[in-house]
Order: structure tokens, then sequence, then C-alpha cells
């Protein structure tokens, strides 16, 4: 299927010789990784069920421990879990502290000494008895926000999110310049840091152990206001310079070309965008009062969104850029965003089960049930770990031996003091 | 190609313009190399050729410039992008993407050229600059000649007709200058393409040279032929200089050129240099060898992790002697000079430097720095307020911070003759002319680095260390160093330089130290060591070996005194 242009692995056949040896590693499209992890945040969204909610987890581990690539920004996913197990564990953490009080029916895991509230804050009650119902709901609700968090983790893990803003709009090309020139300016920007602290200290400016005899207690403010200067303004100086010396290398190198574009044109476009803007803000506004009738509230949004489409549209013709080696969209992609937009349609519709069933209530405490359709929606979007081709392997990663020349030697004594 | 027609460009609030009644042609398929001191409008030149000058830079421009036809004045540079490719001094502040291959393809992208042909421009040109193995490296783990050769990528690929370089290899170590030179010239013979080069390695671009336009500074500009343009423009390289004081006609632009003419004038040379001559004459021409070291070292040992940057190396620094420390890029000179200041990592080792035998890595930093006084690679870092006068006035502050009175650990007596003090008084001495209210940031880079020192010896180390000083130094900038250390020689400070120059170091130290892979490897007089071996030295040596002669300036006293009377 995929013919080399598009694909961006060079090595054929990891592919096992039980299947037929035809799949190229290559990437996802990230577009496709994004619906299809979209879809199952939505999905996640709709139900506290912890049995679905774990599904999404399960499947969601699969995928990523699969199909992931080895690059740095694939190996967060660790952190997105550990980021929704304290998610959860703060939600349970307040139920328990903050009591919402317990009925005889309840079963008591345990006793809080009450903490006496002044009576204008009765509001709120601090220790009393905790009910494993109580605790249990508390977990399940802290679980679909956990599994939201995963979902992003997900996508983040599986496309490259540099690859990502590459397929955003012509006319949003801009935003994407923007993101991708401040994310490689960041490094440069704590290694200028490091930099300046320790040139600080050849100046003769107390490092950070002394302050010398002179600079006594009162002082220390002024001193902090000092060292404050001592290292922004030389770094900023450098940023500054630095983005000057960028803004003139992307001048001279075609950047912003104004392509075939007329005045009329621009303005028309312009005027579409802003139009486009407003509609939609106003449209929200009317689908979230109740006083205005639904059908207004729809006209005006559906309106602002062609408009805004149309505007976008218009300004990305204007510029004419090409893309280098852009991901294909192939039949794999059409399963991976299928299987994730179905999987949301299934959650929402509540249709074909019981609606109940996506938030079971814990009260009283009963296991609760699994429904059938959503269940199966949300391991049908499992097929993703297979229709997605295998990753790219890097071609003879180059790097071990060859070492970032001068990082590495410079001292880099003040950055670890 | 490119023409220049009564060009004239000044800035908003310059007293003076920096291009007037400039009229130029650099013919297709040329290499012009625009020489000319710092500040005096090479940059402008070059950017005037794409447009940057006058619609980013600001200024008015006079006159018109034409590049293929176009004319600058009514074409953004974004819309030359296509027939100008512009390579800056400092790669990495131009890359907008950050992995080798989508560098390659972004001005491609912006041309909208298809994508089929986007892919075969980017493979051709990863094999025609030899970084093919880099494709997918990201950026910032680049070596800087990769870095640089990278950026002429990204600029050849779209093509372009005309390719200007604002000193490409100014920010580099020698070797990746090298690199980045063979590319260049390479470029010029197999493609056939415009090229226009600012440059301040003259002695490796002067060959390859069709045409130079000289700027000497008052806002005009001679083009001609290299070797007429050498006669009479005041930055040259030392074979350039040797050819003029021989009297050779034509001037010679390379080391084989001049070589073939030298038998005439080894004949006429004394077999040694005056010794009384230069600094660098034997390495015994002062009382160098002095009794009592200012610094020792012993088993200094650096590591940053696994690697080990300094193993055990052991240096003494002597009371009067400038010792240059010289090695490739990642040798360790850098991490040697902070350890010995006491500021960097040092994981074993003593040192003891200034009269008492303080190690400074104990003191504290305002009294470590009047031991040894370290200026880094990047002077500028230092600076940090608006004006020159402020740093200076702040410099003595500093300065008067550490002293002995202000019950500061054992901190030593400053070094021999010059007192600790004005700021302002050292300035004037070593680089006179420096405007007060200017902002530091505005200097020339030989003016920072005046300035650093300037506040650095305010504070009357014992020892100064400077690294890699001569970074984007014109050559007047550097023979300015070389007196001012010199001085301070004479007053009795030791001084160390890390430097890749063997020019500089030739003219500049009498002791040269040799590191590789963090080890000591030779340790002896400049003129031991640089006539040893052919590849590492000066352009003189290698005309007149198996003479010893060094510099110009040798060459130029032993005539003098062979021949009275016969130069000039």
């Amino acid at each position: 299927m995929s013919q080399g242009t598009g694909s961006a692995g060079q090595d054929i056949g990891r592919a096992p010789p039980g299947r037929r040896p035809v799949r190229l590693p290559r990437a996802l499209h990230p577009v496709a990784w994004w619906c299809w992890a979209i879809g199952l945040a939505t999905a996640a969204s709709r139900t506290s069920n912890p049995l679905l909610l774990v599904l999404i987890l399960a499947v969601l581990g699969l995928v990523v421990a699969l199909r992931r690539s080895a690059a740095p920004w694939a190996r967060g996913y660790r952190f997105y879990l550990l980021m929704a197990l304290v998610v959860i564990a703060i939600r349970v953490g307040f139920s328990v502290v903050f009591t919402t009080g317990a009925s005889a029916r309840d079963h008591i895991l345990l006793t809080l000494p009450v903490v006496p509230m002044p009576s204008w804050y009765s509001g709120v009650r601090i220790g009393g008895p905790v009910s494993a119902e109580a605790v249990l709901s508390a977990a399940a609700d802290g679980a679909r926000l956990a599994c939201l968090l995963c979902c992003i983790g997900a996508a983040n893990t599986l496309a490259n999110p540099k690859r990502a803003l590459r397929v955003l709009p012509g006319a949003l090309y801009e935003l994407g310049v923007a993101v991708t020139v401040a994310l490689s300016v960041a490094p440069q920007l704590v290694e200028s840091v490091g930099r300046v602290r320790r040139a600080r200290r050849l100046r003769g400016a107390a490092g950070p152990k002394s302050g010398g005899p002179k600079s006594g207690g009162p002082k220390s403010g002024r001193h902090r206001f000092g060292l404050l200067r001592g290292v922004a303004i030389p770094v900023l100086h450098d940023a500054l310079d630095r983005s000057l010396r960028l803004a003139a290398a992307m001048d001279a190198r075609g950047y912003g070309r104004t392509g075939t574009a007329t005045a009329a044109s621009r303005r028309l476009t312009a005027a579409c965008l802003l139009a486009g803007l407003a509609g939609l803000c106003l449209g929200g506004y009317e689908l979230l009062d109740p006083t205005v009738p639904p059908a207004v509230g729809v006209g005006g949004f559906t309106a602002g969104t062609a408009l805004a489409v149309a505007g976008l549209v218009l300004g990305g013709r204007r510029v004419s850029r090409s893309r280098y080696r852009p991901d294909p969209w192939r039949w794999p992609e059409w399963v991976v965003a299928a299987s994730g937009l179905a999987c949301a349609v299934v959650l929402w519709a509540n249709v074909g089960y019981d609606p109940a069933a996506l938030n079971p209530a814990f009260y009283p405490l009963h296991w609760p049930s699994l429904p059938v359709l959503p269940a199966v929606a949300i391991l049908v979007t499992a097929v993703a770990a297979v229709a997605a081709p295998p990753v790219p392997v890097p071609a003879a990663s180059a790097a071990p031996g060859t070492r970032p020349a001068q990082a590495a030697l410079e001292p880099a004594a003040g950055v670890s003091q | 190609m490119i023409e220049f027609d009564r060009v004239g460009v000044r800035y908003e609030d310059a007293v003076a313009p920096v291009l007037a009644g400039v009229s130029l042609r650099i013919d297709e398929g040329e290499l012009c190399l625009v020489i000319g001191q710092t500040g005096s409008g090479k940059s402008t030149l070059l950017g005037a050729i794409n447009g940057l000058v006058p619609h980013f830079t600001g200024g008015t421009l006079a006159g018109r410039v034409l590049v293929d036809g176009r004319d600058t004045a009514a074409c953004p540079p974004r819309e030359l992008a296509d027939v100008v490719g512009l390579v800056g001094q400092d790669p990495l502040a131009g890359f907008v993407t950050d992995t080798v291959e989508e560098e390659l393809a972004y001005t491609m992208e912006q041309l909208a050229i298809a994508p089929a042909a986007m892919r075969a421009r980017c493979e051709e040109t990863l094999d025609l600059l030899g970084i093919a193995d880099l494709r997918h490296r990201a950026l910032l783990t680049l070596s800087g000649g990769q870095q640089q050769r990278v950026a002429i990528g990204a600029a050849l690929t779209a093509h372009p007709r005309v390719l200007v370089l604002d000193e490409p290899t100014s920010a580099l170590d020698p070797t990746s200058a090298e690199d980045v030179l063979a590319a260049i010239t390479r470029l010029v013979h197999d493609l056939g393409i415009t090229v226009v080069l600012a440059e301040h390695r003259l002695e490796r671009v002067l060959p390859y040279a069709d045409t130079i336009v000289y700027l000497p500074g008052d806002g005009t500009a001679v083009a001609g032929e290299p070797a007429a343009i050498m006669g009479v423009a005041g930055v040259v390289p030392p074979v350039v200089e040797l050819g003029k004081l021989a009297g050779w006609e034509p001037l010679p632009l390379s080391v084989r050129d001049a070589r073939r003419r030298a038998p005439e004038l080894r004949r006429r040379l004394p077999g040694q240099p005056l010794a009384a001559d230069g600094r660098s004459a034997s390495g015994t021409s002062r009382p160098a060898a002095a009794p009592a070291p200012l610094l020792r070292a012993h088993g200094v040992v650096v590591r940053y992790g696994p690697l080990v940057a300094v193993r055990a190396v052991g240096l003494a620094l002597h009371r009067g002697e400038i010792t240059a420390l010289m090695g490739r890029n990642g040798s360790g000179k850098s991490s040697l000079l902070w350890a010995i200041q006491g500021s960097g990592r040092r994981d074993a080792g003593s040192v003891s430097a200034g009269p008492d035998g303080a190690d400074p890595a104990r003191l504290s930093p305002a009294a470590a720095r009047r031991v040894v006084g370290l200026v880094p690679q990047t002077p500028a870092d230092l600076l940090y307020l608006d004006t020159v006068r402020a740093e200076l006035a702040q410099a003595d502050r500093d300065a008067r911070a550490g002293e002995p009175g202000s019950a500061d650990s054992g901190s030593p007596p400053g070094a021999p003759g010059s007192p600790p003090g004005s700021a302002a008084g050292i300035l004037d001495a070593i680089a006179p002319g420096i405007a007060r209210d200017a902002h530091p940031r505005d200097l020339s880079a030989g003016q920072q680095l005046a300035l650093v020192l300037a506040i650095q010896l305010a504070a009357a180390p014992a020892v100064i260390a400077l690294d890699e000083p001569t970074r984007g130094l014109d050559y007047q900038a550097k023979a300015a160093l070389t007196g001012i250390l010199a001085k301070l020689a004479a007053q009795g400070h030791a001084i160390v330089v890390a430097t890749h120059d063997v020019e500089f170091a030739t003219r500049t130290c009498d002791r040269v130290v040799v590191m590789a892979e963090g080890e000591i490897v030779t340790d002896d007089a400049a003129a031991t060591v640089l006539t040893a071996s052919p590849t590492f030295a000066p352009q003189v040596a290698k005309i007149l070996a198996p003479l010893p002669y060094l510099t110009v300036a040798q060459v130029a006293a032993a005539l003098d005194s062979a021949e009275p009377g016969s130069r000039r």
C-alpha cells in the first residue's frame, strides 16, 4: 500500500512472515490519531461506569504499547498515567476529608474526627464518617477525568505533535510556525541562562553560596534584584538578538510571500473571519440561553461556522505554499479515525442500551452492570492497534557515536551547582 | 547578475552614511569576496543584495540595486527568496524548524515547490554538502560546522542564482570553518552559483576568489582583481603582507604561490631571526622562566557524567609569560580554564594561585577573581547595564567588594604594577575611544572584549585567562589584542589564552600548550611547537621553512639589519 513517497520509513519487512509483508512501516496521519483519541475521550466523558472506563484505559494502553515510536515525545505516556493516578487520589482524598454525611444504610469504612467549623461557614464539613459508597463514586468520578487525561496523553504519544501542527489549514500556518519556533527556542534559552549565571560568578557577583560579608540582611532584597538584573538582562538581550536574526532569516527565506492575493481578496478574507467568529460567539451564547428559541441559536451558530470556514479557506487560498513529505491519508487512517468516532457516537446516542447503565449509582452499594453495546464500541477502537501500520524505526540511529560537540564539554558546572 | 548603481545607505540616527556612491557589478558564477574592517559596512552591502537593507533594517537606500534584473527597492526580501539565498553568522539563530531534513525543505515550502521536486532536491543537497547521515538529527545536537553546512543547504535547495554568506565561519572553530569553506568552494566550482562572501579568514578563501570588494570604511567600495585589491587593502593575511615586504609582483595569494617565490627571499635572510626582536623569537628572550609561578595546578580532573573533559592535568603559569592553550574543540581547554579559575567544576586536583598560593575554588567569587580573572567565550554575558560608563562604575564597585580590608577570606593583594581601581582608566589604556554613553551591546566584538577585559582587570588579578578571545575579531582587532596582552605581561601578569588561531598564537604567545582528549600533549616554547609540523604552522613558517621565522615582523627586522636601507 504505502509506496515510498509518503512513508517516513525506509526499512521494509519487519512484519512477521505469517502476515503478508506489504505493510511498510510508516507514521499514521496525526489527525487520524487525534480523531481516534478525541472519540474515546468523548466516550469517556459520557460515562462513570468503572467497567467501561477500565475498558477504555485498557484499549489506550494496548494501542500505545504497540504503536508508539521511539522518539522523545513518545516517551511521555507514563507521565499521563501518573497524572491520572494523582487525579483519582486527589478526588478520593477530597471525598474523605470533606464528607457529605452518610445515611444509616451506608457502609462506613472509618470515622474521622470532626473539625468544628464556625457557624457562618457551615456549608463545608470536615471529618466525620466516611462511607464506601462515597469513596467509590468519587473514585469513579476521578477515573472519568483520569481517562480523559489518558486519551489526550495517548494522542500526544502516538502522533508527532509537530506533524500535527503541519496539518493546520493554510490560514493558520503562522500559528503553527510560532509554536514550532517557541519549542526550538526554549532549550536555547535554558542554555543561555546557565551560561550567564556562570559568567556572573566571574564578575565576583555572589554566587548561590555566599553573599559576601558586606551584603548583610537588610540588603538581601536589593541583592536579589541585582541577581535578577544580572541574569535576566543578558538573557533577554540574547533572546531579542536571536529573534531579530530569526526574523531576518525567515524573511530572507520567503516566509510570508504574498503570492497572488490582491488587496481586495485580503479584505474579504478578514471580513469573513471576523464576521464568522462573531457569529460563533453569538450562536454559542444563544444556544446556552434557554430563553432564546433553539432554532435561532442553531442558525447563528451554523452561520458563524460557515463564515469562519469560508474565511479560512479563502485565507488558505491566498498563501502559496507547499508541504514537504505530507502525511498520506489512506485506509488505515480511515479505519482508525472511524473507530474512534463510532465509539463517541454510540455513547452519545443513548440508543440500544439503558442510558442509566453509563452512570450507575453506588447507593445502594452494588456491582455495576456492563452495557453491551458501549462495551463493544469501546473494544472496537482497539482495532487501531492492528489497522495502524507499524512504526518506522529510525534508519541507522546515527547519533550514538557523535556527541553534541560543544554543549557537553563547556563547563556546565554553574548549572549543576 | 548583481549590479550596484551609485548605492548609498544611511541609517536613521547615524552621523555618516554606511555606504555612499557604491557602484559595482558581480557577474554570474563569480566568487566575490567582501573584505573590510568590522563596522565598514560589509553586512549592509550584503543585506542590500537581498533587500534586507532597507526593508528589514530600516534606513534609506539611495541609488539602485539590481539582482537578476529585479530592483530590490521594489521587492522585499521574501519576494527575492527564489533568487538570493542568505546564510548568516550564527546558523542556529536562523533555523526555523528543528530537524535537518525539515530545515532543508523550509524555503522550498515557502516557494510552493511541488512535493516530488522538493524531495529530489533535498536528497541532492544532502549529498552535495555531505550531510546525508545527519538527515534525521535534531539541529541543536549538531556541531557548529555541521549546523552551518545545513544552513547553506537550506539556502541552496531553493536553487537560488546568488548565494550570500555573511561571515559564515566567524563563530566556528578552524576545523568546522574548513569544512564550511570547502563546501562553499565546491559549490562555486560544481554548480557555477554566484557567491558573495564576507569573511575574516582571508587566508583560506583568498586563493579561490574571482573578485574582491574592499570597503575601506569611509562608505566607498573598491572592486577588482584579488591581487590588485590586496595591494591597497588594509586587511591582508600574512602571506600577502610577506609578499608586500619582499616586493613580489603580482602579490601571492596562497602559500603555494609564495613558496615558489621564496628561495630568493630565504637567501637574503640570516639563518636565525633576531632574538631581541619579537616576543616569541626564541622563548628565552625575556626572563620568562621566573622561579615562582603565579599559578600551579596539579592533577586537575573535570568530568561531566561519564565524560572526562580534563584528565589529571598539571600546569604552571609564570609571571610575565603568555601561554597559548591550543587543541581541537572538546579537548578540554575551556573546562581547564574554568577549573583553575575556581568557578568551574573540578573533581580532583589542587590549584594554588597568586602570591599567597590560595586555591581560588575555596575563595569567595569576589576574592577568586582577584587571583584569577577569566574572560569567557561570550564576553557579553558579563554585561548587563545600559551604558559603558555604568558598567565601568559597577566594575569598580565589584573590585572593591573583594578587597582584603573587607574581611574576605584571605584574598591576596592584587598583581604587581596595576593598582586596583579605575576600570575606566584601564579601558582607556587598552582600547581608547570607546564612547562612554554607548550601549555595551552595540559595541563591536573587539570593543566588547576590551570592555570585559577592563572590568576583569579592575580587580587586578594576578593571572588572566581568556577563553577564545579571537572569535569574530578582524585582523586589526587581533593585533590590538596582541598589544594589550603584551603590555599586561610586561606588567607582571601571568596570561593564558585558549585559542584555535595559529597566527594569533604566533604573534602573541611565548609558550604553547597543546591539549588532546583532556590531556596535555605538548608544552614548549611557541617557536618550537609552531614550527614542529607543517600543518600546525603559521603561514610565514610554511613559506620560509626550513628557516625558523614565524612572523612578518621578524622577517622585516631581519631584512632591516641584514641589508639596512634596502627597504622602501
